[in-house]
């Protein structure tokens, strides 16, 4: 099992889309060697072009260009480009220009760095935008299809990325379905739906969920919105019950998506596992351990959940 | 179009939007006034553009990004014929496409939704640079207010046209002079403002944005500059045409009532 950031199957996979579609155009803020549009750039000078730490210009930029026919990805770390969200709202939301904005860097797994680089409200702030798609690939091939996938969709895209290596989780074979969780684990007793970067903590939950004899499901939610209200709704007529994990704050995110369908339905309980405080620096699995992403926080909600 | 057409046109324009505030009942006539005779000539005499064929890509783009004016815009596309002029009446009203800040999805001729102040020349830009990058020949045209100058976006966009020698990229300037609160230099000056622009390494000029003659030669002398953007720093009066709105910051954001409208309108007609 390879250990890839899913920036690193991102930038690759952009910089073999490039020569597919002459339409791509790819504008960073200074960071294209952290966000890995470097790839595309070196392949296509001509077509791509660094703004310079001027996030705010880059999304305008951005959806100028997409209003003249062009598909930009414009690329930071997310909590820089999806600060920027008043831009983004107006010139590209509501303009509803077909822009992606790709920002890496989410969640506190970024470790060392600190909170000021950790985007734990990028989730919350793009889920807001009507027609604003949101996208949170698991591993390497997940994400290298969703890019292919988000080249085709005409219109806004929010694509949230790690830092941090990640387990494959899916085959090599594996097909994108946007909109449509992906069930990693069956199980029967309670579900863990887990997004990005924390699906191996999630996985390691599940076995240690199994030694006590529970049986859960792991579900990858890749897209974040629109949700898979369809799959919510299966569990809601089963067993009902479903732990939400994900490396962002707990208002907002993925948690929040599943809590506003369940609560719709009126079938079902959820607990959040999420981040509840502002990050710091550290290593990433102590930072998780800190935060409540660790297997044996997950496994123990889960556990919760199961005896209220 | 001669310079006594769009003369004619400009005064004609300028009725429209006060009967379009006064119909609406809200609105801002004060910074309308200002850019309309850079609208104009813009629309009737300068940008290559087709009526009968909005989305020829061959257009030359305007931006508003000052989105706050575009009465004055509507008025020029509704005579342009892109839309029928009626439609001008239901400003501001629930279902019109025309909404009380540009909205490009509602009112495909508009370029770009703007209205929030600051983004309309990174828009600009990017068209401009998807232009060179597609190797159009289009020009982009981009009008920002003064008071918009004081948001940081517009310098990020700024350092980035030259960085890319947007020749196609052209910038107007409505310098009006009064924000909605007072006068833009009790609020935040911007002075030395063409300075600025110049240290940014734009091709500048400085003209009267109300004198047709003036516009026209320096629209065409921004055509011929090669490898860099131009900014066209317009000196213009807030309110122009009609005496009591004229450098008034009171009239930035207030539509008149039907008996100031009409006194408005009797006067931009009695003119000559």
């Amino acid at each position: 099992m390879a250990a890839k950031a899913t920036r690193v199957a991102f930038g690759e996979a952009l910089a073999r889309l490039g020569g597919e579609n002459p339409r791509i155009v790819v504008l960073d803020a200074d960071l294209s060697k952290s966000t890995m549009s470097d790839y595309f750039a070196s392949k296509y000078p001509e077509r791509f072009f660094d703004m310079g730490i001027a996030e705010g210009n880059m999304v305008g930029t951005g959806a100028g260009m997409a209003l003249a026919g062009m598909i930009p990805f414009i690329c930071s770390f997310s909590c820089f480009v999806t600060g920027r969200f008043e831009q983004i709202r107006m010139s590209i939301g509501y303009s509803r220009a077909n822009v992606k904005i790709v920002g890496t860097h989410s969640g506190i797994g970024i470790g060392p760095d600190g909170y000021s680089q950790m985007a734990i409200e990028d989730i919350a702030l793009m889920r807001s935008l009507p027609n604003m798609v949101v996208i949170q690939p698991a591993d390497g091939v997940e994400t290298e299809r969703a890019v292919e996938y988000i080249v085709r969709h005409n219109g806004p895209v929010f694509l949230r990325l790690t830092r941090q290596g990640v387990e494959d989780i899916n085959p090599p074979d594996y097909q994108f379905r946007f909109g449509e969780g992906v069930i990693l684990r069956p199980g029967k007793n309670v579900t863990l739906m887990a997004t990005g970067g924390v699906i191996g903590n999630t996985l390691k939950a599940a076995a240690i969920l199994a030694g006590k004899g529970v049986d859960a499901q792991v579900v990858n939610i890749h897209t974040l919105k629109p949700i898979d209200r369809k799959l919510i709704a299966q569990i809601g007529r089963s067993h009902g019950r479903i732990v939400t994990v994900e490396d962002h704050g707990i208002t907002g995110g993925l948690g929040s998506a599943v809590s506003e369908v369940v609560a719709e339905l009126g079938r079902g309980r959820v607990k959040r596992v999420a981040v509840e405080d502002y990050g710091e620096s550290g290593d990433a699995e102590g930072l998780y351990r800190k935060y409540g992403l660790s297997e044996e926080n997950i496994a123990a909600r889960a556990l919760e959940l199961l005896q209220d | 179009m001669d310079i006594s057409e769009l003369k004619a046109i400009a005064k004609e324009l300028r009725v429209d939007i006060i009967r379009m505030l006064t119909a609406a009942g809200s609105g801002h006539p004060g910074g309308s006034l200002s850019c309309i005779d850079i609208i104009v000539t813009l629309f009737f005499n300068k940008m290559r553009h087709k009526p009968e064929d909005p989305n020829w890509s061959g257009r030359d783009r305007f931006v508003l990004s000052k989105g706050h004016c575009v009465p004055a815009l509507y008025a020029a596309l509704a005579k342009a014929g892109y839309f029928p002029r009626e439609e001008l009446l239901t400003l501001r009203k629930l279902n019109s496409r025309l909404q009380g800040h540009p909205d490009r999805n509602r009112l495909p001729y508009l370029e770009a939704s703007t209205g929030s102040l600051g983004q309309g020349l990174s828009i600009a830009l990017g068209m401009a640079l998807a232009g060179k990058t597609m190797k159009a020949s289009y020009r982009v045209y981009c009008m920002i207010s003064d008071g918009e100058c004081q948001a940081g976006q517009v310098w990020e966009a700024a350092m980035a046209a030259p960085k890319y020698k947007l020749d196609n990229l052209c910038v107007l300037l409505d310098y009006n002079k009064i924000q909605l609160s007072g006068a833009v230099d009790n609020i935040m000056s911007l002075e030395p403002l063409l300075e600025k622009w110049r240290a940014f390494n734009w091709n500048t000029m400085e003209i009267d944005g109300h004198d047709f003659k003036a516009i026209i030669r320096s629209l065409d002398d921004a055509e011929k500059v090669k490898g860099k953007p131009t900014l066209i720093l317009c000196h213009t009066t807030k309110g122009k045409g009609v005496s009591f709105m004229e450098g008034k910051w009171e009239w930035h954001g207030k539509a008149p009532n039907r008996d100031e409208g009409e006194r408005a309108v009797q006067e931009i007609l009695a003119r000559p």
